[in-house]
């Protein structure tokens, strides 16, 4: 099969989808000729012109509280912000907006919308260029919210996203976009709600997403020669969450590591071992684990960078932890 | 412009009713029937009948919180406004947005953002749609002048200027957020003259006089029908009442409110009807009775109506997605 | 001191801030002659003056902005953000801005800046005068966060926070507004990281903060009539937590539920549940219940309103389930 990278399966789901439909539109800063300042949408501006591939001025809350208009009167908007730090600049437009318009309008309107953004850290960005802000967006109502963690996964989701009737929140991470992979020719979706084993193991459950599954799968074969066996789950969305994927494989693991990039103090991590922990009480042989970043900004400093975000080396103690735990 | 009688009864019974209404409202909360607060507009009818009398059926409208002028003028039904306003499953938001977000897909009005300021860029955003989709329509955004001073503001109106995007902004300048005076809150005296940051045309218009808001608003939604792009209207006008019902505080001169009770838009409407020969005292009559009979069936319809049951607090989350 | 309410409490507290501390200024919108939207700053314009008690335009995040100007600049300031909801409009400044501006400058910004707010429904406000957000405060590296349930933590927790040389968010709820409670006379400061337990009990360790801790009470003196002997804690601020108390309480009881009224996914629930999981995985007896509002908005309509935000028989259903699992 095929390679390429996360960017390029990115853009031709952008540019599959937008052939598809006429109504799918896309806006962002310097997405135009410029491509992108990841490069995704390079190229899609000399194929469909700058009525449907529109730069903006640094307007973060036209971008999005735009995309909310033009979504309820007949158009699919797919908006870029930036990185994902600048999110807290239209807040209001992502969580109240498009999360709630439809639901506090007795379901009148559809908001068939998608934001795209890149997260996380990419050595030395800094405090504001750097975060991974989802928690924020699962504690909101009326989002969706999806993490791709390789080519396949961005292509198939995003094609799913850009057909979906609601807003959906696109998270790539920026470590990701020169990352190859397989990707088949023929057109296929991935559905929402439904996480992917990416290694299978009887020993401990890790929980993660995004880029964080490719530390763990390094972490992984680090301590499959310890003969520590790991099942690596990529829950792939945050909502809407495959929570029987996950409980199937604590039944039969007992053990969960949950491993994300976001700082640990209310982030996603404490919903789902909350949950495990409702759900699956039982078949818990240890507390559930969590992995995250420490709760400071994200440095500028590269050698502190790397010691606030989670590593191949902290996911390896804490399966170790969690595995000599014995209640 | 030659205007048809037809349009002039229209805004005349348009404006009384909107009246009367907000009348009934102010009888009905202390019955303890009502949830929420009220946010009435007496005093502004002319502002928002006028103005949505430059609108046709297909166009859209993103009303302001102030009063219920704007749901009226895109033709709302009374009774379906009072099932809103009773938090009754039959009405349009079915109990879910109350009387702020009276709304209504079909007929172009897309509902309310009670953070302020919500409403410029997603007003941009349905003018894109329509440049778009070349459907001819246009949108309207009727706003007070507090919420103008959010930076939504600003990005809103500079990209739909620069896009040229079909929208009329219109400010119903009632001089009071809630107690900020627009003076205290501004170094400009009019909030018009901002258009010129955005190089569109921006208008003041005397918001009591409904002809003449009918007047330049069509002006402005015209020039947006040719593609020219958006407008700014301020009209000045006054709320006869406080910001909400039941509001503890007093900010204004009793003096200012009095001297503005007697600049009362509809008594001003009805008198030029009168000097036209369109309206006299038994057709004024006759109109004023057609409408408390609308609205005695409207609170009818809606304390006979149904409230939600509980478990509706789950639906209309998400639409169910197209997967092929 | 007869009892005051909740407002009073805090408006006092206010004015003895600013006698102190001539620095002290306070923005927001419609905070001057009108008060505040719900009466907490009356009067402190006609005694303290304009340059210290400035209204300002439909602006929030020029508020914050200017506040976190103001107070890195030697100002200490209180800002007004009237509504939790509206905090939205200004988070880049309060998540980008204010939390992070000590870390950012290596240590050497002082930030003396206290945001009030508030939250909660229960009034038919509908969907966006009605939330509970604390959870996204939680999750920001560089904000204290206090929710006082009462007149009396109101006024010391208010005092500690405006000396605060860091950034806190104080969040009032607006059912609490009116309730009285007993103050005693002169001044008194209560720390950070210090929660209070509001009812002693052997069976379950209930968990709660701001109005929630309201019901919470309530639920459990129903309960007592069962025979169910319920310990209710009001943690009174969450960041910094005072987890001693709690781990000392679920040693006691084994059984923990957790309420608050913001959404349930995601919300304050779900990372206390996890630290008491992790630090004492052995004590518990059952899984800890969190019981939070519905993942949905906040509805405009009586019965939806009320099927959307925790209620006191869910408390005490959330109680009983803790109590029967074997």
């Amino acid at each position: 099969m095929r390679e390429i990278t996360f960017s390029e399966a990115i853009r031709e789901a952008l540019r599959e989808e937008m052939k598809r439909d006429e109504t799918v539109f896309l806006m962002g800063e310097d997405i135009g000729r410029f491509g992108g300042v990841f490069g995704v949408t390079k190229g899609l501006v000399d194929e469909f012109g700058e009525e449907r591939i529109r730069d903006t001025p640094i307007s973060e809350t036209a971008l999005v509280g735009g995309a909310v208009g033009a979504s309820i009167t007949g158009t699919r908007p797919v908006v870029e912000i930036m990185f994902a730090d600048f999110l807290a600049i239209c807040m209001d437009e992502v969580h109240h907006k498009a999360g709630k318009w439809r639901y506090s309008h007795g379901g009148q309107f559809k908001l068939p919308l998608v934001i795209r953004t890149a997260m996380g850290h990419v050595f030395g960005a800094g405090p504001e260029h750097s975060e991974c802000p989802e928690a924020f967006y699962l504690h909101s109502t009326g989002l969706k919210i999806v993490l791709p963690s390789t080519p396949y996964d961005a292509k198939g989701l995003l094609k799913t996203a850009i057909r979906d009737d609601n807003p959906i929140l696109f998270f790539e991470h920026k470590l990701l976009y020169n990352m190859k992979g397989p990707v088949p020719e023929k057109e296929y979706l991935i559905p929402f709600g439904k996480a992917d084993i990416k290694r299978n193991g009887k020993d401990v459950t890790i929980v993660t997403y995004s880029f964080m599954t490719h530390e763990i799968l390094e972490a992984s074969e680090i301590l499959s020669k310890d003969g520590i066996e790991a099942e690596v789950i990529d829950l792939r969305t945050l909502s809407p969450m495959d929570r029987g994927t996950v409980v199937d494989s604590v039944k039969k693991t007992n053990r969960v590591v949950i491993v994300e990039e976001g700082n640990l103090t209310g982030g996603v991590g404490a919903e789902i071992a909350a949950w495990i922990m409702e759900e699956a009480f039982d078949f818990l042989d240890a507390p559930v684990r969590r992995v995250a970043s420490k709760n400071v900004p994200i440095p500028f400093n590269p050698i502190m960078e790397g010691f606030v975000i989670p590593n191949t080396g902290d996911i390896i103690r804490a399966i170790k932890e969690v595995i000599q735990i014995d209640h | 412009m030659k205007i048809s009688e037809e349009k002039l009864l229209w805004i005349y019974t348009k404006m009384l009713t909107q009246r009367m209404l907000e009348e009934k409202i102010l009888e009905l909360i202390p019955t303890g029937k009502l949830t929420g607060h009220f946010h009435l507009g007496i005093g502004e009818e002319a502002t928002f009948i006028g103005a949505c009398a430059a609108l046709e059926d297909k166009d859209y409208l993103l009303p302001t919180h102030r009063g219920l002028g704007c749901v009226i003028g895109k033709g709302i039904s009374l009774n379906k406004i009072m099932a809103d306003i009773y938090g009754k499953a039959t009405g349009t938001t079915k109990g879910k947005g109350g009387v702020l977000r009276i709304c209504d897909a079909s007929l172009g009005v897309l509902g309310l953002s009670a953070t302020l300021g919500g409403i410029f860029p997603i007003a941009m955003g349905a003018a894109l749609s329509s440049k778009l989709l070349k459907d001819a329509r246009i949108t309207l955004a009727i706003f007070g002048d507090g919420q103008s001073n959010r930076g939504t503001f600003h990005e809103a109106l500079n990209l739909a200027s620069v896009w040229e995007l079909p929208v009329v902004y219109l400010c119903e300048n009632n001089h009071y957020a809630i107690s900020m005076p627009q003076r205290k809150a501004m170094a400009i005296k009019n909030i018009a003259d901002r258009a010129k940051g955005y190089g569109i045309p921006g208008k003041v218009v005397d918001g009591n006089d409904a002809l003449a808001v009918y007047k330049i608003t069509l002006e402005a939604v015209n020039r947006a029908r040719e593609g020219k792009g958006p407008s700014l209207i301020e009209a000045k006008t006054y709320r006869w009442r406080p910001h909400y019902e039941g509001e503890g505080a007093t900010y204004r001169d009793t003096k200012e409110v009095v001297a503005w009770k007697k600049r009362c838009p509809i008594r001003r409407f009805r008198k030029s009807l009168i000097d036209l020969k369109l309206l006299d005292p038994l057709q004024d009559e006759k109109i004023k009775e057609r409408i408390a009979q609308e609205i005695d069936e409207a609170v009818k319809f809606a304390e006979e109506s149904p409230m939600p049951r509980p478990e509706d607090a789950l639906d209309d989350l998400f639409s169910s997605s197209i997967m092929e | 001191m007869p009892d005051v309410t909740f407002v009073e409490s805090l408006r006092m507290t206010l004015k003895e801030e600013m006698e102190r501390d001539p620095s002290l200024m306070l923005i927001g919108e419609d905070i001057g002659r009108y008060g505040g939207i719900f009466g907490v700053t009356k009067g402190l314009l006609e005694e303290f003056g304009p340059h210290r008690v400035r209204s300002t335009p439909i602006s929030e995040s020029a508020i914050i902005g200017s506040a976190l100007g103001a107070a890195m600049t030697g100002i200490r300031t209180v800002a007004e953000i009237m509504y939790v909801d509206f905090t939205t409009c200004a988070m880049d400044q309060i998540v980008n801005q204010v939390a992070k501006m000590r870390y950012m400058s290596g240590g050497k910004a002082k930030i003396p800046l206290v945001i009030r707010t508030q939250e909660g429904g229960g009034r038919g406000n509908a969907a966006q005068h009605s939330q509970s957000l604390e959870a996204l405060f939680l999750h920001i590296p560089g904000l204290k966060i206090v929710m006082p349930s009462t007149p009396y933590d109101a006024r010391g927790l208010l005092k500690t926070a405006i000396r605060e040389e860091n950034p806190v968010m104080f969040i009032e709820h607006k059912l609490l507004y009116a309730t009285k409670g007993f103050i005693p006379d002169g001044e008194f400061l209560i720390p950070f990281g210090q929660a209070d337990v509001k009812r002693k009990g052997k069976d379950v360790t209930v968990i709660a903060i701001s109005y929630m801790v309201t019901k919470a009470l309530r639920a459990a003196e129903r309960l007592a009539e069962e025979g169910v002997d319920v310990e209710v804690i009001d943690l009174r601020t969450l960041l910094p937590l005072d987890f001693e108390t709690l781990l000392q309480s679920i040693h006691k009881t084994n059984r923990v539920v957790i309420v608050h009224e913001g959404c349930k996914r995601g919300g304050i629930g779900a990372e206390i549940a996890c630290n008491i999981m992790e630090e004492a995985f052995d004590f518990l007896d059952a899984p800890i219940q969190r019981v939070g509002a519905l993942n949905v908005p906040i509805p405009y309509s009586e019965p939806l309103e009320n099927a959307v935000i925790p209620s006191e028989e869910e408390i005490a259903t959330a109680v009983k389930k803790v109590l029967y699992r074997t």
